[in-house]
């Protein structure tokens, strides 16, 4: 199992374009990717499908929230650094 | 007459029957099934068309609309295709034995409230895309047609509760004059396709929109979110005045785009455009930029893993500059910091990125970064109009510190044999107060100033522009902002320096008779904006504005003087979006 934690930092956070970038990259791996972060409000942890673009938004990741992403399976090395890559270069936002 | 008034969705005013897009109920009944398996097979096959039907949307969305307003559709085929949604749907179907129309509906609906008790704007919106791609599979699984039959006949104004995106992409685009809808918000997607099409919307007005009746004649007001109920002549004259005034003015900036910007006594300003690529470089050509005020070259050092050698640097600085041929382009050296992390450049991460060692701060004390770009731009520009920027200049030394690692480069370049640049201007951008506020000092070192409003406008109001909380507060309209950049125009003109700004304001309609005012020598802004901004300038009158631009600096807040213009000149007003 490969687990990272990364700061969403760009405008929108997880939401329109790139929450489906993430989703996209994510079905590119065979692994079991999961994605999760803390409720703000009721401190929650809370943890959904990496490759369901309602999971993902349904988790409502804003700008500067820290987000946990687990991957377990054949490709999970190779999958989280992908994401983890997407988050940081703030999916090809300037 | 009858006033309505909701939240402003797209800029732009019509005058037009209404046309009240009613949806035809879908009746759900909840009923058993025996073979669950059976009616998996009917929702896969239901699903597979509705896929089908979304892809064909998508494509007539890219043709009409822009791509980002397509790409509504490929999430909602990201929200098909969605693995969370497909097994509750079916793990219902199975473990209840109920049909696939009800199994759908239930799990949609509670998909969609998920999203819809959520705080952000945005999420609620997205509540509506989920009801909307659901009800397709309804419609298909219960053989209901995919649209409404909407007998629109004649250009009307279309009313509705709230439109889905795929009702406002069947409608006929040349029969719709605007939206205006009972409910949704400004981030809705009825919202954000008028503002693709151009046309104007306004959201929000309330159930009691929905009570006018077919063919009644209503004015939209797009850009004061009004909607006038049967309006009398004098009132609908007093508007149509206003919509001859603005379209005559975007069609004269389209058929005159490549014509030079010349205020109505006579003093001609350079437009010019905001590029970051080739692409960028081609859209400010085709849209009459008169050169390039802001190259940002980061894009060189983005996703990559290592820093781009001198020669890479060379042949994309030399493909765009090419392009422009004798035409000025102003390249700004790299401008990353903290905040655009680049991992091969090893940089130590920082509490405050954007108080921190960044931009020229950064290649100052980093001539392995510095020189290879400058000596690239420098064998770049050999024939073309290259001028040099350097970006977050607090002190007069620093330029100094600059011009010495130019000057290096230089001898080395000269002793080398290779060819180069030799004589071009070198400016800096004034986006730090510090900076402004000695920019007499500044004036005597460089040949330009470019003001950046963006971080201008964030560190004279110590509000940083990503922070959602104080986003209000860096915003470049403040007269704290806009004396700073009176004082930086003054100080340069002073030492005979002309003074540009690539900072979003130079492109903001409403800014441009106060800068003009101010004496801005020349205006930089993204490329589309540049016809239209072209227009304005030549509509106004630089001597008056003079006046106006006092007038407004004396006024306390952005609002007080965005309405102070909006008064003054009143056809900017309908062209801002």
């Amino acid at each position: 199992m490969k687990e990272t934690q990364i700061v969403v930092n760009n405008k929108v956070g997880l939401h329109a374009r790139p929450a489906s970038l993430f989703v996209q990259e994510a079905a590119k791996y065979v692994s079991d990717i999961k994605v999760s972060c803390q409720d703000p409000d009721t401190m929650e942890n809370r943890e959904v499908n990496a490759k369901s673009i309602l999971g993902v938004l349904t988790l409502g990741v804003s700008q500067g929230m820290e987000i946990t992403i687990c991957a377990e399976g054949e490709d999970e090395v190779p999958a989280v650094e992908a994401l983890i890559t997407l988050v940081k270069y703030n999916f090809g936002e300037e | 007459m009858k006033h309505l008034t909701g939240i402003p969705a797209s800029r732009g005013i019509c005058i037009g029957p209404v046309f009240p897009f009613v949806r035809e109920e879908l009746r759900v009944e909840s009923y058993c099934v025996e073979d669950t398996q059976a009616e998996i097979v009917r929702l896969d096959a239901a699903i597979d068309k509705a896929i089908d039907q979304i892809s064909q949307i998508y494509k007539k969305a890219l043709t009409e609309a822009s791509k980002a307003d397509a790409e509504i559709f490929q999430a909602h085929r990201m929200i098909l295709e969605d693995p969370e949604l497909l097994k509750e749907v079916k793990s219902k179907i199975q473990k209840e034995s109920i049909c696939a129309e009800f199994a759908m509906m239930t799990i949609a609906q509670s998909f969609s409230d998920m999203m819809a008790a959520m705080q952000d704007e945005y999420f609620k919106a997205r509540a509506t895309d989920i009801m909307d791609v659901g009800n397709r599979v309804l419609r298909i699984l219960l053989g209901v047609a995919e649209t409404p039959t909407a007998d629109l006949k004649e250009p009307s104004i279309i009313i509705a509760d709230d439109l889905t995106p795929s009702d406002t992409v069947m409608l006929d685009k040349l029969l719709v004059l605007g939206f205006c809808t009972a409910h949704g918000s400004a981030t809705s997607h009825t919202a954000i396709l008028a503002r693709g099409l151009g046309i104007p919307a306004v959201s929000g007005v309330g159930a009691e929109i929905m009570k006018v009746s077919k063919g009644t004649r209503v004015i939209l007001d797009g850009v004061h979110a009004k909607v006038l109920v049967d309006p009398d002549d004098a009132t609908v004259k007093q508007y149509q005045q206003l919509i001859e005034a603005a379209h005559s003015i975007n069609e004269a900036a389209m058929k005159h785009a490549h014509e030079p910007a010349i205020t109505k006594d006579g003093v001609r300003l350079e437009v010019v455009a905001n590029i970051g690529n080739v692409k960028g470089a081609r859209t400010a050509i085709e849209n009459g930029a008169e050169g390039v005020g802001l190259l940002r070259t980061e894009f060189l050092y983005l996703e990559r893993t290592s820093v781009p050698t001198e020669e890479e640097q060379y042949q994309a600085y030399k493909a765009i500059l090419d392009m422009f041929g004798k035409m000025p382009v102003v390249l700004r050296t790299l401008d990353v910091g903290g905040d655009k992390e680049i991992p091969y450049l090893g940089l130590a991460a920082e509490s405050n990125s954007f108080l921190g060692q960044r931009a020229l701060r950064l290649c100052l004390v980093r001539p392995d970064i510095f020189k290879p770009q400058l000596r690239a731009a420098l064998r770049a520009g050999d024939g073309n109009n290259l001028k040099l920027m350097f970006p977050m200049v607090a002190t007069a030394q620093e330029v100094r510190d600059a011009r010495k690692v130019l000057d290096e480069c230089i001898r080395e370049l000269k002793v080398e044999g290779k060819p180069f640049a030799e004589n071009i201007e070198v400016g800096i951008m004034v986006e730090i107060p510090s900076a402004a506020l000695v920019a007499d000092q500044l004036a005597k070192e460089v040949d330009f100033f470019s003001i950046g409003t963006n971080d201008l406008s964030q560190y004279t109001m110590a509000a940083d522009r990503t922070n959602p909380k104080v986003a209000d507060l860096s915003n470049a309209f403040f007269p704290a902002v806009l004396r700073l950049i009176r004082d930086v125009i003054i100080a340069a003109h002073a030492e005979g320096k002309w003074v540009g700004m690539c900072g979003e304001l130079a492109g903001e309609p409403l800014a441009v008779p106060i800068l003009l005012g101010l004496g801005l020598d020349e205006f930089s802004m993204n490329p589309p904006m540049v016809p239209l901004l072209k227009q304005i300038l030549r509509a106004l009158d630089a001597k008056e504005m003079k006046a106006i631009a006092e007038q407004a600096l004396q006024l306390e807040s952005p609002q007080q003087i965005e309405d102070f213009v909006k008064k003054k000149i009143p056809f900017i007003a309908q062209l801002v979006d």
